[in-house]
């Protein structure tokens, strides 16, 4: 796990490019603070900044073949790579080295650019071919390792992380409109946008390959479902045997991300992803597992009795790092500095906490429980979409209604709401079966309520976009025929997952403290067999991710196993309010800030801060619209050139 | 207290608390809360707690429905009625 940066093309002339390099990798060290290694001939520069896991000695990079005619630069781990170096060696290929590294060289050598559909992995790495002039990126299929690029000049630019871009000349940080409206509607940009101008981020499962002449970016690889009318296309053996094969295929998932020169530890929320992973790695791993988690004040988002649990279950060595509301609001603008982009919700920031104290027990490598809400349909908004669809198919029925009672039962806030009122929330759109988002349009309306803070200059600047219409129109072609779960768990997998989860709250928050996550629930073997599963299996009434219960239940405690599904939250607005509010948020909230950075109406966010503050209880829509505003201007101050200086530093955490 | 004291009142607390965007100020009185994407499923609840502690009245559970809720007019009304029936036991 590292850091890479780098060019395709010629560089302006302002500093030599080694120089260039330097400072690239330097803005991400954090990413690889154990070794760093540049390559650079004409019309190429490679960087990269190590964080050594496999092969400490030879593992070094930017990393050449025998002839030096290909060289690597490599973020990321290639898991089956025991498999392919046996597999490339009996076709004759000698290796130099015991590194996943070499792997990607003598696989390309091999196989060209299609290599990547050989790579079981999480990667994201940029390849020269001298002799035929090729340029490569490249990007896992889930999107865990990120990879940006940028032209300027006729000259392109890649890195781990936009902040290195930042330090090329001429490449300016500028907060994009319509990203933001993005951001006020889905949580994230869409890729390959990103949060700021003229930034690119290679969307997963995507390549770019490049000659002096032609770019081309293109995917080879797609999260995929069957027809809803074909039920041929999928998995109708019974549900025992698709239970013992998911067993199987997440038994060998965990087992090849083990592989580690260094020790891996793992995540343990208490929940019921993280818990199946932790028993899987205790019964291969003869040695005491060491686990770490996060615990809060609030019994709102606490979840240390369960935590507890799985400790006692696995006698894991485990460390907890507890999270004050108040260490949230602290933490905040180193958050969301890594995060580079602008964030609805706080929850990246107790991870941010937990990915520390993982470095601070020596630690590099954690497995987490990531992905398995996707894979297996976990998250409430499934079940709420399936609910919606129950009423939407006989609108005059009152007892369907009641169910939606079931819903969210771990939110104080939704705790005593009348039926009528439920009903007419989670009822609104019923009419919009048809359309392909109608399992995330109740997400997407309360989060769009943030745009009426917009500013007059940013409305105008967007008349006319509209987000919805622009996501609907970049769905696969088949989208529309496969069920309606396929297509909400499409939306959180392709969507959310690489846009949000993975990135602001797994890989920029982990590799702040130089931790590598890995995701056994993400194994492409995994997501595929998954996609084949009926959806009457993955939820069976109103009970999430059946069938991964079904096959894994029996490894865990029977309270984990039967465990209701408790969304990972943190404390939003009152991190920023209060005795302990952060010196900064005044400032960033201020009507001069707010009016210089323009994205936002002064006089409407400033009532928005005076109800924050009054201690009033906060919605959804008034919670995602605080941390929304704040993280914007925090993105904003940051990195945008002309402003860096007139707002002074936030403290580190 | 008259209903236009009450409207008042409420269209104080429905402005400094709900209407955040310049153009939806002045909301006419028989327009949806809901339909305005003025109120979602938790900011009703701020709604109640206004008037319970405002108007000195107490919202029963069955009354926390949109149609005494999801209008200025509604909610005059409502208020009005409960302040009235207060009143009356009052006396």
């Amino acid at each position: 796990m590292c850091g890479i940066a780098g060019y395709f093309g010629t560089p302006s002339m302002h500093q030599p490019p080694e120089l260039l390099l330097r400072r690239m990798i330097g803005a991400i060290r954090h990413r690889g603070p154990d070794e760093s290694g540049t390559h650079v001939e004409p019309g190429v520069g490679l960087g990269h900044a190590r964080l050594s896991i496999i092969d400490i000695d030879t593992g070094q990079q930017p990393m050449a073949n025998d002839d030096g005619d290909v060289v690597v630069t490599f973020n990321g781990e290639i898991f089956n790579f025991v498999e392919l170096r046996r597999e490339l060696m009996a076709r004759g290929h000698v290796f130099r080295t015991e590194s996943d590294t070499e792997v990607i060289i003598r696989s390309y050598e091999e196989m060209g650019p299609d290599c990547v559909t050989a790579f079981n992995g999480d990667f994201a790495f940029a390849l020269w071919d001298r002799r035929r002039r090729r340029f490569m990126l490249a990007r896992d299929r889930m999107g865990v390792r990120p990879l940006f690029y940028a032209w300027r000049g006729g000259c392109l630019y890649f890195a781990s992380e936009a902040k290195a871009l930042f330090e090329v000349p001429g490449i300016d940080a500028e907060l994009d409109p319509v990203a933001l409206d993005q951001t006020f509607t889905f949580w994230f940009p869409l890729a390959p946008r990103t949060a700021f101008k003229g930034i690119c981020s290679l969307p997963p499962a995507h390549r770019m390959v490049a000659s002096p002449h032609e770019v081309a970016v293109r995917p080879y690889w797609r999260l995929d479902y069957p027809d809803a009318a074909d039920t041929g296309a999928l998995d109708n053996r019974s549900e025992a045997d698709i239970a013992e094969e998911l067993r199987a295929l997440l038994t060998d998932a965990t087992r090849i991300r083990l592989r580690s020169d260094v020790p891996v530890g793992a995540y343990l929320s208490g929940g019921l992803d993280s818990s199946i992973i932790a028993a899987l790695v205790r019964q291969m791993e003869p040695k005491r597992l060491r686990t770490f988690s996060v615990t809060f004040e609030s019994g709102e988002f606490d979840e240390s009795a369960f935590q507890s649990e799985m400790v006692r279950a696995l006698g894991t060595d485990h460390t907890a790092v507890p999270c004050r509301t108040a260490d949230i609001g602290r933490m905040f603008p180193d958050v969301i500095r890594h995060a580079e982009q602008p964030l609805l919700r706080t929850a990246p920031a107790p991870l941010f906490a937990l990915s520390r104290l993982v470095r601070d027990n020596a630690f590099k490598v954690v497995l987490t429980g990531e992905g398995a809400d996707e894979v297996f349909a976990g998250y409430d908004i499934f079940k709420e979409a399936k609910l919606r669809r129950f009423c939407a198919a006989q609108p005059k029925s009152q007892w369907r209604q009641l169910l939606f009672q079931r819903l969210y039962p771990y939110l104080p806030a939704l705790k005593g709401q009348s039926q009528s009122y439920r009903n007419a929330f989670f009822g609104a759109g019923l009419e919009a079966t048809d359309d392909p988002l109608f399992s995330h349009l109740p997400r997407f309306r309360t989060t769009a309520g943030g745009k009426a803070f917009f500013s007059a200059e940013m409305r105008e600047e967007l008349h006319g976009y509209d987000a919805l219409d622009d996501l609907r129109a970049h769905l696969p072609a088949d989208f529309h025929r496969w069920h309606p779960l396929s297509q909400g768990q499409y939306l959180e997998t392709a969507h959310l997952l690489p846009g949000y989860i993975l990135s602001a709250q797994g890989d920029r928050v982990a590799m702040a403290h130089s931790v590598e996550g890995r995701f056994p629930f993400l194994d492409h073997r995994l997501v595929e067999f998954a996609s084949r599963i009926p959806p009457r299996l993955k939820i069976r009434g109103l009970r999430e991710k059946h069938i991964l219960r079904e096959a894994m239940g029996d490894i865990l405690p029977p309270s984990i196993g039967d465990r209701v599904k408790q969304p990972y939250r943190a404390p939003d607005s009152p991190a920023f309010v209060g005795p302990e509010a952060p010196d900064y948020v005044s400032g960033q909230l201020s009507p001069a800030a707010i009016a210089n950075a323009g994205f936002f109406a002064p006089r409407s966010v400033e009532k928005l801060v005076t109800k924050c503050r009054s201690g009033s209880f906060l919605g959804f829509r008034d919670n995602m619209a605080m941390v929304g505003i704040l993280s914007t201007q925090l993105l904003h101050h940051s990195f945008a050139k002309d402003v860096a200086a007139d707002i002074p530093a936030t403290v580190a955490a | 207290m008259l209903n236009s004291e009450i409207e008042t009142r409420v269209r104080a607390f429905i402005d400094e608390n709900f209407i955040f965007a310049e153009e939806d100020a002045g909301l006419d009185g028989a327009a949806s809360l809901l339909d305005a994407g003025l109120v979602d499923s938790t900011g009703i609840l701020e709604l109640v707690t206004f008037l319970e502690s405002d108007f000195a009245i107490q919202v029963a559970d069955a009354d926390i429905v949109p149609e005494n809720l999801d209008t200025i007019d509604a909610i005059v009304a409502y208020v009005a009625s409960r302040r009235g029936a207060s009143a009356s036991v009052a006396a």
